[in-house]
């Protein structure tokens, strides 16, 4: 028999039902897994007895015939949401020991259908990060090392890290993510899994600790673009609880995929092609091509002429919303508290914030403080906002000649950790192919395509019309179809 | 319309220069953003949610009643409704204000310009009448409360508050001296009490108002102004005013300048006092809220909104003048709250049915009834019309009794006494007291009779000609009739014993 962690979340879900194991042997088995799995350090909470207590349910409801979409599952679920009883951090220190009295819509959502809950996923603090190492709760490692024989450890990407690094390591079947600028996808091609970010709205951000609210969406990942339909059907939906989710039905998009492209147009974008990208990724890309073709897309060059815009005007939004959403962090009514003796309340909010932010935050705020000022808000808030309203108009006009866009997903395989942590700019260039898409709240689908000459994951991406996110996944579907990815790290932990 | 109010300075005369930006706390069950109750006395942190603590994850989501209430609010104040409106964040920090920014509106205010008409004489509301402009009406969240009392050395924050809905109300700089800013304060609070979307309860906080002031030489440029901050009394606003004005003309005769800055008043010393010039302003980095969708009105909502509306307090006072006979002075004094103008109406309307009259023609007595006798009566008593021990129907009985001639006017203020202390009913009094007026002319020429035979000596004066005797007659008359005589009757029957 194969290895229960071994198997996705279709795998399980149909299994379970089928008789071939019970709940509680896979929650058991990825209990197990997690437990064992200290070396990446993807958990920040472990939950063992959650996802017991959701398999001896599942159990229960088979027996009764009444088994849930997602009855016999065990997730992860990203530190981003807040879950009740379960300490929810964002993986910051300012957070640390809270524990939220409410859960999050799209956890809620994954639970009501059934779900278990194996623990709180590591992530870049405040989903700021590309790497994964501006966690307080330290780096996590990817479970995918370079072919050169050294053990350099890797990055898993970011922010998703923890959910990407997991995965990878079957260490989980699948888990939510969160896509800010890349945070789902760009993750997702480091650790050659599959990530879908869908359209802005699609998922409620309520309860999801907010990073940057006009980009913030939550999405799934997993092993299979089957598993990222099944898990975003039981994660979307309207919630009258935030005003920005859409009153849009949720469709059965697991029943709708269909790898045939015949009739689709591919859009290439020349805007995407960066200087000192790997030669590799460019191969890559056309034989992403060539898969598009062979499912029966016709393939046409099309111009997202502000492209080269986007990349800046992200760096001004995301840290000017966050400036303010991070503000409520002030020690008066919830986690971290420094009073120095003496201290005044404004000594109280500088202590507090001083020692609760990490670098990569603070560096955030301020970046996001400073566009917001008096003097310079047109010069750089206004003229990104604007340039915000370009880049959508670029995608508009380019689905007047496809339907969607195939791109790489990051621009480079994953580095090593601490390769770029000096360097924020080198750092955030890694958005590049994910923000634009962001920016126009677009769907899009990370997959996995191959591995370079080191041995590291390579992943495309798929970007579609709002609400499309059947013809995305569908696309994606058909590139997975044909690339065969079934590498897997080799377990070291 | 120039004001001609001046301050005499030392080196003449000074205008002054007024605008107001009154914030009105939104009648609402709930908080703009959060289900929470804007119940007011409540324990501290009751009224609370997770979203007016700013919880993690935690998101606003708009009270479409607020926004409706505002709209009313300004389709009274005769401004532009903008159908397209936004929130934005005003980001500062304070341990009273939870999300670290207040959602407001900055940039696209809901409400755009519009115009109240004031007047300024109350004896003559007609004749000096002034119209002061509105430049915009937002709505934004109120903060909470820090309390400094509880603990020797640390505040403790009531979140009560946080989050009830306010509608800024900002003013053209139109006002000129502290009668015309007080005259427009009531006038607004009259607007809003009318339309029910602020209960104008100064004293509990909702509603008050920043006063900007400036001065100048009359004729010249505005001057440099300040900004007073949260006055929560009319009487208090003019005094900033005063105060204020007289300030900024003392130090710029004395050589200095205003400084633009936001100022306190002091209410024990009657002064206001710098509380942070421009240079230490926040800079409150405004910018559009992402967590919210514009706000965007349909013709239909707009239009149903001012269909909502009641007749507004000028309106009424026009109708009172025109259709019901009134003089302007009663008008104005019965149309200034929205409860006198629908206590008046009950009672009017109450009259005609007993005395099967038009409205028209029983509304002038009921006018003057309600304001000497009624008003009068309950200022004494020190209550207000809504916890009146007499009500309209009652009024409208008395007025019933003295029309048909049961009552005479003394007899009615005796049986008006004994309302406001039992809260009878007159008809029940008039039984029971036996205070029922008499023309019975046989027991009344009796009377005269006797007090002609009594007073011989008077009666010969006042046929020699000592005419102003009459009212000695009339007097030890209806003293010996106890007030029950109808003094028409008496007055005939007089004149005829007399000869």
């Amino acid at each position: 028999m194969t290895d229960i962690t071994d198997l996705g979340v279709a795998d399980i879900r149909d299994g379970f039902r089928g008789g071939a194991f019970s709940a509680r042997e896979v929650a058991d088995a990825f209990n197990d897994a997690v437990a064992g799995s200290d070396a990446l350090n993807c958990f920040i909470v472990k939950t063992p007895e959650k996802a017991l207590e959701a398999a001896d349910e599942a159990d229960r409801a088979l027996a009764a015939g009444d088994a849930k979409p997602l009855s016999g599952v065990p997730l992860g679920i990203k530190d981003l949401f807040c879950t009740k009883g379960v300490q929810s951090t964002a993986a910051s220190h300012i957070l640390e020991g809270f524990v939220p009295p409410y859960e999050s819509t799209v956890s809620g959502n994954l639970l009501e259908a059934g779900a278990g809950m194996l623990g709180k996923l590591n992530m870049d603090q405040f989903a700021m990060g590309s790497s994964n190492e501006t966690s307080h709760f330290g780096n996590v490692v990817s479970p995918w090392r370079r072919n050169d024989g050294g053990n350099t450890p890797m990055s898993p990407g970011g922010s998703s890290g923890g959910t990407s690094s997991a995965i990878a390591a079957h260490i989980v079947p699948a888990a939510t993510g969160t896509d800010t600028g890349g945070s789902i996808r760009q993750p997702a091609a480091f650790t050659g899994i599959c990530g879908m970010k869908p359209t802005y709205g699609r998922c409620s951000r309520y309860g999801m600790v907010a990073f940057a609210s006009s980009l913030d969406q939550a999405g799934p990942m997993a092993r299979s673009v089957k598993d990222c339909a099944i898990l975003l059907e039981a994660m979307a939906g309207h919630d009258a609880k935030d005003t920005t989710s859409l009153k849009e039905p949720v469709p059965n998009w697991e029943a709708g995929l269909n790898g045939d492209l015949k009739g689709k147009t591919i859009g290439i974008p020349k805007e995407y092609r960066v200087d000192n990208m790997p030669e590799e990724i460019d191969a890559l890309w056309k034989q992403g091509v060539e898969w598009m073709r062979d499912a029966g897309a016709e393939i046409v060059d099309v111009s997202l002429p502000h492209t080269k815009y986007a990349l800046p005007a992200y760096y001004i939004i995301a840290p000017a919303e966050a400036s303010a959403n991070l503000s409520r962090y002030d020690g008066v009514r919830y986690g971290l508290r420094e009073t120095p003796d003496g201290a005044n309340l404004q000594d109280m909010y500088a202590a507090t914030r001083a020692a609760g932010f990490g670098d990569e935050v603070k560096r955030r705020v301020m970046i996001g403080t400073y566009v917001l000022s008096a003097g310079f808000y047109d010069a750089y808030f206004t003229q990104a906002t604007k340039v915000r309203t370009l880049i959508a108009r670029d995608f508009d006009s380019a689905w007047e000649s496809c339907d969607y866009l195939l791109t790489p997903t990051a621009p480079s395989a994953a580095f090593g950790l601490g390769d770029l942590s000096d360097d924020p700019i080198a750092m955030y260039l890694n958005d590049v192919f994910t923000v634009p898409s962001s920016l126009a709240g677009l769907p899009a689908i990370a997959v996995p395509g191959g591995l370079d000459h080191q041995g590291l994951p390579l992943g495309l991406q798929v970007i579609g019309k709002a609400l499309d996110e059947q013809g995305v996944m569908n696309a994606g579907l058909a590139m997975e179809e044909r690339a065969g990815f079934t590498a897997r790290a080799e377990k070291w932990w | 319309m120039v004001s001609n109010y001046r301050i005499q300075g030392a080196t003449g005369e000074w205008e002054v220069v007024i605008g107001l930006e009154v914030h009105a706390q939104i009648t609402s069950h709930s908080k703009l953003f959060s289900g929470a109750s804007t119940e007011f006395g409540q324990e501290p942190n009751c009224n609370v949610s997770l979203v007016d603590a700013a919880m993690p994850g935690m998101l606003p989501v708009v009270n479409g009643e607020c926004l409706r209430q505002a709209v009313r609010t300004g389709l009274a104040l005769n401004a532009q409704i903008n159908r397209w409106s936004r929130f934005d964040r005003k980001n500062y920090f304070y341990a009273d204000l939870p999300q670290g920014y207040q959602i407001s509106q900055l940039f696209h205010p809901i409400v755009g310009e519009g115009e109240i008409e004031v007047s300024l004489d109350e004896k003559d509301p007609e004749g000096t009448v002034k119209t002061i402009g509105i430049e915009r009406i937002h709505v934004e969240q109120d903060a909470g409360k820090l309390m400094h009392d509880q603990h020797p050395t640390m505040s403790y924050v009531d979140l009560n508050r946080c989050g009830v809905a306010l509608m800024e109300i900002v003013s053209r700089p139109d006002m000129g001296s502290p009668l015309e800013a007080g005259a427009y304060v009531r006038k607004l609070r009259s607007i809003l009490r009318y339309v029910g979307s602020c209960d104008g309860n100064m004293e509990q906080g909702s509603m008050r108002a920043d006063v900007n002031v400036s001065v100048r030489k009359p004729g010249e440029e505005l001057g440099t102004r300040t900004e007073t901050k949260n006055v929560n009394s009319i009487r208090f606003i003019q005094q900033v005013v005063e105060t204020e004005a007289r300030r900024q003309v003392d130090l710029i005769e004395d050589g200095g300048t205003v400084v633009q800055e936001t100022r306190l008043f002091d209410p024990d010393k009657g002064e206001t006092r710098s509380m942070r010039s421009k240079e230490d302003a926040h800079d409150y980095r405004y910018f559009p809220d992402p967590d919210l969708l514009p706000i965007e009105l349909s013709e239909e909502f707009v239009a149903e909104a001012r269909a909502s509306l009641p007749e507004l307090p000028d309106a009424k006072r026009h109708r009172y003048e025109n259709a019901l006979g009134l003089s302007a002075y009663n008008a104005a004094v019965l149309t200034a709250e929205a409860e006198t103008a629908r206590w008046f109406e009950k009672l009017a309307a109450e009259s005609a049915k007993k005395q099967g009259k038009p409205e028209s023609d029983v509304a002038k007595a009921a006018a003057n009834w309600l304001i000497s006798d009624l008003f009068g009566g309950l200022n004494k008593l020190g209550v207000d019309l809504d916890s009146s021990p007499v009500s309209a129907a009652q009024g409208a009985e008395l007025l019933a009794l003295v029309a048909d001639g049961t009552l005479s006017g003394p007899l009615a203020k005796q049986v008006f006494e004994i309302m406001l202390e039992t809260g009878d009913d007159p008809e029940k009094i008039v039984e029971e007291k036996g205070l029922k007026q008499t023309s019975d002319t046989g027991a009344i020429e009796a009377v005269i009779a006797d007090i002609l035979a009594a007073n011989s000596d008077k009666v010969e004066e006042y046929r020699g000609g000592k005419d102003k005797l009459f009212g000695f007659f009339v007097g030890q008359t209806m003293k010996a009739m106890q007030g029950k005589a109808n003094p028409k009757v008496v007055n005939e029957l007089l004149r005829k014993a007399l000869g």
